[in-house]
């Protein structure tokens, strides 16, 4: 004998259910919306020409090589500065400190750092690198403030990865004499090597989408920087998303704002896989002791 | 030999401590900057017409700075992304987490995931072309680009947030609690909407305040759709946000009026150190 459901609870239940569904569907179809949408308009700019040129009034050729350039620039040079430093920090944070409350503190203030909106450490760094430090808005200058943007993502995930390697490496490795920082290098940074990728993936992902930041350090300029002048000061430029701004906002050439896009959203396609398969690998590992 | 081995532990330690405080003085850091640069123009200006001042004309002959219009727009804007991203994103979430078969729980997972890594300039774009003409002829306005069109933006872009920090938390009930109201006869949907959300509400508040964290920080995109005029806010007005008064007049700013941009910085810091300090509360609750 089951007992019956009344029919106003069944009416609950379907409306309900019905609203999951609704919810569901508009936000799946909004993000083909938005990706079709921005295939549709930017299919057709993205073409050889529009990468490997830079816009010239003279030659009357427009194009983004500049603005790739910039952007695999402040990647590279923002990495090279907060991995080391965002590694390091995970690292005292999970061997060498002792005191639980310095612990809580830094990590309160890395969560703190991770709240903080672009726009104020656009602001920040345009006072501190481009002022202050006389570097004028330029790609370090941009580099430099994304490093400090993307410490805490960095410091969280070789955390998180140094968590998972198991007390018995460490003990073993001591009691055959090791010093503690020769340990770390041979026992535990090489088993944390996968949280290290993910918080790079997750750290070029954010870069890459960035733009309220390097407005004002790294500047607007479409210039080609070969690879020895872009980390010189003064040598401003315009990453993707701050092109995609200017020639969306200030200029109205909606064809190469859209071309960039897609473009922006190919990447976040990749990164987003990328990421998902290093992840995937940091939890097999987690697991498979 | 062995004293040179001493002295590189002793190094290491030394370069690893300086690691591990270096996020404590990025914080330090950004806090003294804004402070050091945003509090004399709010000295000058007196913090109540400030604060409260309802007219900004920082360019005019005698220019006025009051950054009221600012703040009540940032918060009607956040307010209103969360009364349309907060219901769509915690029913998609639950539907996830809960209803949906294991195939379309990971195609929705991965949608709002690429929802997430999406850049903000390229919601600003899509908001320029399609939300903003469409909210223009929708109401007979003259111009499409307001406060509702930010809203709207803002919504969708709040989204990923909600969706995948509430998911984990509705994932993490234990399992028991659904068994123990299924077997008392509650329905699939009953139990779903009266144990698990309830018990997962402390996850789900976080998700909602790291939502709103994130539509007060927006900057650029809501400077493409939002108009950005200083007007007190109104639904179907250019607006113009405390992020994008910053952003849009820092290139040609001078004297007064730059460091009255520093100290509407400053308060956009002080309302993101308010979130974070409810958040913290939230997380703290959850822990007991």
């Amino acid at each position: 004998m089951t007992e019956k459901v009344s029919i106003k609870r069944k009416v609950k239940c379907a409306l309900l259910n019905i609203l999951m569904y609704i919810s569901c569907a508009v936000i799946c179809l909004m993000l083909a919306g938005i990706a079709g949408y921005i295939i549709y308009r930017g299919a057709g700019g993205v073409t050889v020409d529009l990468i490997v040129n830079k816009p010239s009034l003279l030659k009357g050729t427009i194009g983004i090589l500049p603005n790739i350039l910039n952007t695999l620039y402040i990647i590279i040079m923002t990495l090279a500065i907060s991995l080391p430093l965002g590694v390091g920090s995970a690292i005292y944070l999970n061997e060498y400190a002792k005191n639980k409350r310095v612990v809580r503190l830094i990590e309160l203030a890395t969560e703190t750092l991770s709240g903080i909106p672009s726009i104020i450490y656009g602001l920040v760094g345009m006072l501190l690198f481009v002022q202050l430090f006389k570097l004028e808005t330029s790609l370090i200058a941009g580099s430099l403030t994304l490093a400090i943007m993307t410490l805490p993502t960095i410091i969280r995930t070789t955390q998180e990865s140094l968590k998972t390697v198991p007390g018995g490496y460490r003990e073993g490795s001591l009691a055959l004499g090791a010093g503690k920082w020769y340990m770390i290098r041979t026992t535990v940074l090489p088993s944390c090597i996968d949280g290290v990728v993910t918080g790079c993936i997750l750290s070029i992902g954010r870069i890459v989408g960035e733009s309220a930041a390097l407005l004002f350090t790294a500047g607007m300029a479409n210039e080609v920087l070969g690879i020895f002048e872009f980390f010189k000061p003064k040598m401003s430029g315009s990453s993707l998303t701050v092109a995609l701004y200017m020639y969306a906002k200030e200029r109205g050439e909606f064809e190469i704002a859209f071309a960039i896009a897609l473009i922006l959203l190919a990447l976040t396609f990749i990164i987003n896989a990328l990421s998902k398969l290093a992840a995937a690998k940091l939890k097999g590992k987690g697991s498979g002791r | 030999m062995k004293r040179a081995a001493n002295f590189l532990e002793k190094a290491m330690n030394v370069i690893f401590t300086f690691c591990g405080f270096i996020a404590i003085a990025f914080v330090v850091l950004v806090t003294v900057f804004l402070l050091v640069s945003g509090i004399p123009a709010i000295k000058e200006i007196g913090i109540f017409n400030f604060l409260f001042g309802r007219v900004w004309a920082s360019t005019a002959q005698s220019p006025s700075y009051g950054i009221l219009p600012f703040i009540l727009t940032s918060v009607y804007g956040t307010v209103g992304a969360v009364l349309i991203g907060v219901p769509l994103g915690l029913l998609c979430a639950i539907f996830t987490a809960k209803m949906a078969p294991k195939g379309l729980g990971t195609v929705i997972r991965n949608a709002v995931d690429l929802l997430s890594g999406i850049p903000s300039v390229v919601y600003g774009l899509i908001g320029m072309i399609l939300i903003v003409p469409f909210v223009r002829e929708a109401f007979n306005l003259p111009d499409g680009a307001n406060l509702f069109s930010a809203i709207i933006v803002l919504a969708v872009m709040i989204l990923p947030t909600v969706i995948s920090v509430s998911e984990t938390a509705i994932r993490s009930v234990p399992r028991e609690y659904e068994e123990a109201s299924l077997a008392l006869g509650a329905t699939k949907t009953e139990t779903v909407f009266k144990i698990i959300v309830p018990a997962a509400k402390s996850g789900i508040l976080t998700g909602i305040v790291l939502g709103i964290g994130r539509s007060i920080g927006e900057a650029m995109a809501v400077m493409m759709v939002s108009g950005n005029v200083a007007n007190m806010p109104s639904l179907f007005k250019s607006v113009r946000f405390l992020t994008t008064a910053v952003a849009s007049e820092m290139s040609y700013s001078s004297g007064l009026q730059r460091q009255a941009l520093f100290s509407v910085a400053l308060v956009l810091f002080v309302f993101i150190l308010i979130i974070n300090l409810i958040l913290n509360l939230v997380v703290k609750k959850d822990v007991k």
